[in-house]
């Protein structure tokens, strides 16, 4: 019985995580968030490489 | 589009960028909340766990080849190894979270405190190839370049001696991906009616994860060592969709064998 409960803990957490980390990535995509991502990701960043 | 695994944009040939690099633009050049990063960390925590640490990342690759090395290996005490591991999630709050949300600079713009001192991936992936392709970067490398330098080589050295020193103890991405691992779609569990204590899995266990008290500890890196070496076969992993049902004679969610 307490085997059952723990998983359907386990169930509502996961589903809840899950929903939570879809509507983040839909905010940060209508925010254009992804574009900053990309701005600093073809950029060669200096502190990164023990440099400036 | 963030990868979820540790590596360095700043590498020649990257395709993706680095969630803990990304995190901490967000947090430290932008000064927002980083609605899109942690999203994608979220994902792939909840959908692989640490299963990113164990089959994906790069750095885990080199540091698992470094251990390959046949020299005296070291079993850390437990005494020392418990509390080090905690390490990581300091590295995380501290270096990732706190010091970019909250240090500002005369610029606005706080630096990635983990990328500038500490992360080995970057140096690896990316300081030292783009020092050998650009002749105008060499000059100038100073103190700091010096001291990634001997942090990496520090972590490779230990590698050899002691299996994945930098995802135990500094990784803040397996910090961040650890807090997911106990319910994460991707599980392990284990038959105990197959079971037969022998601790074969533990002992080829490269995490010293007690399998056969807590199998989905934060600290697995599910790379299924203990399922290749189970003699009974008695360690399955998976996508687990259902958990509904009862696992009946399995034991799944790290949780304490009824028998010892």
């Amino acid at each position: 019985m307490e085997r059952i409960k723990s998983g359907k803990l386990i169930h509502v957490v996961r589903s809840v995580v899950l929903a939570m980390s879809l509507l983040l990535i839909g905010t940060g995509i209508m925010k254009q968030e992804h574009t900053e991502v990309l701005q600093k990701a073809v950029k060669i960043c200096l502190e990164c490489i023990g440099i400036g | 589009m963030c990868v979820p695994v540790l590596n360095c944009y700043s590498c020649p040939g990257a395709l993706g960028a680095c969630p803990v690099g990304s995190l901490q633009t967000a947090l430290g050049a932008r000064h927002h909340f980083p609605f899109y990063v942690l999203g994608t960390m979220m994902l792939f925590g909840i959908l692989l766990g640490r299963l990113v640490c164990g089959l994906l990342c790069p750095f885990g690759l080199v540091q698992d080849l470094m251990h390959k090395i046949p020299v005296p290996k070291w079993s850390v005490p437990k005494k020392i190894d418990r509390p080090m591991r905690y390490l990581k999630y300091a590295v995380l709050l501290g270096t990732v979270i706190l010091l970019p949300a909250l240090v500002v600079t005369k610029t606005g713009i706080t630096p990635p405190y983990f990328c500038e001192y500490i992360c080995p991936a970057g140096m690896l992936g990316g300081g030292i190839p783009q020092m050998i392709a650009n002749p105008a970067l060499r000059k100038l490398a100073g103190m700091l370049f010096s001291w990634k330098v001997l942090v990496l080589l520090l972590i490779l050295l230990l590698s050899m001696f002691i299996h994945r020193p930098f995802c135990r103890y500094l990784c803040p991405l397996g910090a961040f991906y650890a807090l997911f691992n106990r319910f994460a779609f991707y599980q392990m569990s284990l038959n105990e009616r197959k079971c037969t204590g022998c601790k074969k899995c533990e002992r080829s266990c490269p995490m010293a994860v007690e399998i056969t008290r807590e199998i989905n500890s934060s600290e697995c890196i599910r790379c299924g060592k203990c399922k290749a070496v189970c003699p009974e076969g008695a360690i399955s992993s998976g996508f687990m969709f259902n958990n509904l049902k009862p696992y009946g004679d399995y034991r799944a969610y790290g949780t304490r064998s009824r028998r010892r």
